[in-house]
């Protein structure tokens, strides 16, 4: 027998330190892929929880899913470990990322103490794991996640299937611990093909607002199955310190001899530690991230439907906040009923400042809690003020995010009636946000088969050009003060990564997949009131031009 | 007994010389500290714990995870800081900052005590000075997947598991590792430095050569 000379109690402990080493290379590896910096306090008395001299908190659905998965087996010959990670993006795609594998192999080192050794190269593992972990291409994608995409993990048993990560993979090992019953290897196998990723432009671009409206209904992350987000925290794992063990009861009590290492003392005792049923993940398929984002979908949709209009104060809607004029806008209460005899001008005026979508007839619709929109919805400020487009449209309107010239104008009144040029009332205004305004991303036109495609692209910024519609004016973003050399990249790409802050989850979602039925009938009607008044776009560009 | 000894080497930015030392010099020092020992009878000891914590870099594309303590914080910035300000702003230099790991060994008097090191990690950087933002920014992900690979080599240097100081008694402690700190216990370390001038213009021009390499497109 390999481990013949393994004393009994060495046996114990080493298969201890395997089982617990396992857990806490799950736990490493899943918290450094949550999206989120990770920090733990030095101890200088030990507290008896913390395994391998590490301060690595427990997440409980993580231990309970590398439980689950090794079923009371140990990582060994023949049967490895691995932590898969992935990302799937709103639209459903996903992709393999990186498999960590922890494996054994049958080199022995028979020599080697157990409870000395073993357990300080482990504990060297796992700080080179920690090392690791943040340098592996997934590490910064996990770091940028939540808009676009999340990052998932699959915990697995057995044999390593890397054939998900592609051509091409690159492997690397994290280190080896040889032990008399074998040598632990820890190693990272990664994808090196992004090519999915690039065409997305996942990496440098602002967070996608909206995808298209019908693609998710309730979950977008449902089908997960068995692959659990790397950003879910389960409820009250927050609540005070970890507890290091969680329904196995062993605490880990080390005490080092500086004696010869045969009189090692290593004391690992039994606690009666309370146990908290481990949180029900199984019905739980959609991380709390993923309704966050699910909300973030909805409130999308929220932001299409057209805002009510009465008077110009209606531009303003409230979630038409910018950083700059932080001031409320518009009139919260007035929602639902649309006054028919609302000046259509300043609807183009704004839509044309935009580069959207031509008129906007009064809207007919709802537009859903504007005042808990206002928190934070700069990104979904511009299309709340868009009347009457087409879902296509609005969709588009959504992705360009800046908030647009008229948007916070302190309540003007624009009345047509005073004005020969359509636009009068705004267009001598020198307004300094049309000068800092990142570029409007015009739409395509409701005909293209995909129009989000085109908005996908789209972020406020002038470097994904989209089509230029002859409606439509096109700016080019060129950040103030910056070089125009090559390309002005760094403050555009200042611009670009933080012109889009998340939408806010507190929107509320579930007026819109009503309003937006409504928004696909009334198409016809508002496309022929676009055809009416397309003289006056055309006037109104003509002086922007 | 032989020291080992490892060489890194980085071609950087003026602005990026102290995350990348400080990434470089954490990342070892993560490898070699411990918890506080806390001895008790009958020649046990007991270990702190060592707290984590993950660190962006500014100008690089990169990140890097420390040991949770100010004091070693503190201890690598100012030598980092040191080592910047003797390579000089804004010129184009070399230089090489060494981390090396060492044992005391009591000599009688008059002798006073040895610093015999066991291991040694020397970091060569090399400075550059980029002309415009455009370059800045390529120069911000080469090096930061630069710093990847040295991270790499690193850990796969601490991995082969060679000689490391026999954990000491109670009495010798202090001759092996640094127990000044609070928190946590480095092994006894060092960090010194030294400047090389551009000497002639074939190490100049050997220089841009190399640097123009690590910045290619």
């Amino acid at each position: 027998m390999m481990d013949s000379d393994l004393s009994p109690q060495d046996k114990k402990d080493l298969d201890k330190f395997i089982k617990f080493f396992a857990l806490k290379t799950v736990q490493v590896i899943v918290q450094a892929r949550l999206g989120e910096k990770v920090c733990t306090r030095s101890l200088s008395s030990p507290t008896g929880s913390d395994w391998f001299n590490l301060a690595i908190k427990d997440i409980p659905e993580v231990t309970h899913e590398a439980k689950k998965a090794l079923s009371g087996q140990l990582p060994g010959i023949g049967r490895s470990m691995c932590v898969e990670i992935s990302l799937k993006t709103s639209e459903g795609d996903s992709m393999e990322l990186e498999t960590w594998c922890l494996e054994m192999n049958e080199k022995c080192d028979k020599d080697i103490k157990v409870s000395y050794t073993v357990y300080n190269r482990l504990s060297l593992l796992l700080k080179s794991l920690l090392a690791i972990t943040r340098v592996t291409p997934a590490y910064k994608l996990s770091r940028k996640q939540g808009h676009d995409y999340v990052i998932l993990y699959r915990i697995y048993f057995g044999e390593v299937q890397l054939t998900g990560l592609g051509e091409g993979f690159q492997t690397v090992r994290v280190g080896v611990v040889g032990t008399p019953i074998g040598t632990i290897t820890l190693s990272c196998a990664y994808r090196t093909n992004l090519a999915f990723m690039s065409t997305r432009q996942f990496e440098r671009t602002a967070p996608i607002m909206g995808i298209i409206i019908d693609h998710f209904v309730e979950r977008p992350f449902g089908n997960m199955g068995h692959m659990r987000p790397c950003n879910y925290r389960a409820p009250g794992e927050d609540e005070g310190a970890y507890n290091g063990v969680e329904d196995s009861q062993e605490v880990c009590t080390t005490s080092f001899s500086t004696s010869p290492p045969s009189q090692c003392v290593f004391t690992v005792s039994k606690a009666h530690l309370k146990t908290p049923k481990p949180a029900v993940m199984d019905t739980l398929k959609v991380p709390m991230m993923g309704l966050a984002f699910s909300h973030q979908l909805y409130c999308s949709r929220l932001s299409y439907q057209p805002p009510v209009l009465v008077g110009a104060a209606d531009f303003c809607h409230p979630s038409t906040l910018n950083a700059a004029n932080p001031h409320q806008m518009g009139i919260p209460g007035k929602e639902g009923g649309v006054p028919q005899q609302v000046p259509v001008q300043p609807c183009h005026g704004a839509q044309a400042e935009h580069g959207r979508v031509s008129s906007c007839p009064p809207a007919d619709h709802v537009p859903a809690t504007p005042s808990s929109s206002g928190e934070g919805a700069e990104t979904l400020s511009r299309s709340i003020e868009v009347k009457g487009v087409s879902p296509c449209d609005v969709l588009e309107t959504t992705f360009t995010r800046k908030v647009g010239a008229f948007v916070n104008k302190p309540g003007t009144q624009v009345t047509t009636a005073s004005l020969d040029l359509p636009f009068a009332a705004f267009a001598p205004r020198a307004y300094d946000l049309e000068e800092n305004d990142p570029m409007v991303q015009p739409p395509e036109s409701p005909a293209t088969s995909s129009p989000l495609q085109g908005s996908l692209h789209s972020q406020g910024s002038g470097e994904s050009g989209g089509p230029a519609q002859d409606d439509f004016v096109m700016v080019d973003f060129k950040p103030a003060f910056s070089k125009d050399d090559l390309l002005p990249m760094d403050l555009g790409t200042f611009y670009r990564e933080f012109q889009n802050p998340p939408q806010l989850a507190s929107l509320t979602i579930d007026v819109s997949s009503q309003s937006m039925a409504e928004d696909l009938d009334s198409l016809p009607e508002k496309l022929a009131v676009y055809e009416k008044n397309i003289d006056e776009f055309d006037a109104f560009v003509d002086t922007l031009q | 007994m032989n020291c080992r000894s490892e060489a890194l080497e980085v071609s950087v930015e003026g602005r990026q010389v102290d995350e990348a030392m400080l990434a470089l010099l954490h990342t070892i020092l993560l490898h070699r500290s411990t918890g506080k020992f806390h001895y008790k009878k009958e020649g046990t000891y007991s270990i702190g714990t060592v707290g984590t914590q993950d660190i962006d870099c500014d100008f690089i594309d990169f990140s890097f995870v420390r040991v949770s303590s100010d004091e070693l914080d503190r201890a690598i910035r100012k030598a980092v800081g040191e080592f910047k300000d003797a390579m000089g702003n804004g010129m184009d230099g070399m230089g090489q900052i060494s981390l090396e790991f060492y044992q005391k060994k009591k000599s009688r008097w008059p002798f006073s005590d040895e610093c015999i090191p066991w291991e040694v990690w020397s970091i060569k950087v090399n400075v550059v000075n980029l002309a415009n933002e455009q370059e800045r920014q390529i120069c911000r992900e080469k090096v930061g997947e630069k710093l990847g690979e040295k991270v790499i080599n690193i850990v796969e240097v601490i991995n082969r598991h060679e000689y490391l100081p026999k954990m000491p008694t109670q009495s010798e402690v202090d001759n092996v590792f640094d127990t000044s700190l609070k928190d946590v216990q480095p092994y006894l370390y060092k960090i010194t430095f030294q400047i090389t001038d551009t000497l002639g213009s074939s190490v100049s021009t050997t220089m841009r050569r190399l640097i123009k390499d690590t910045l290619a497109l």
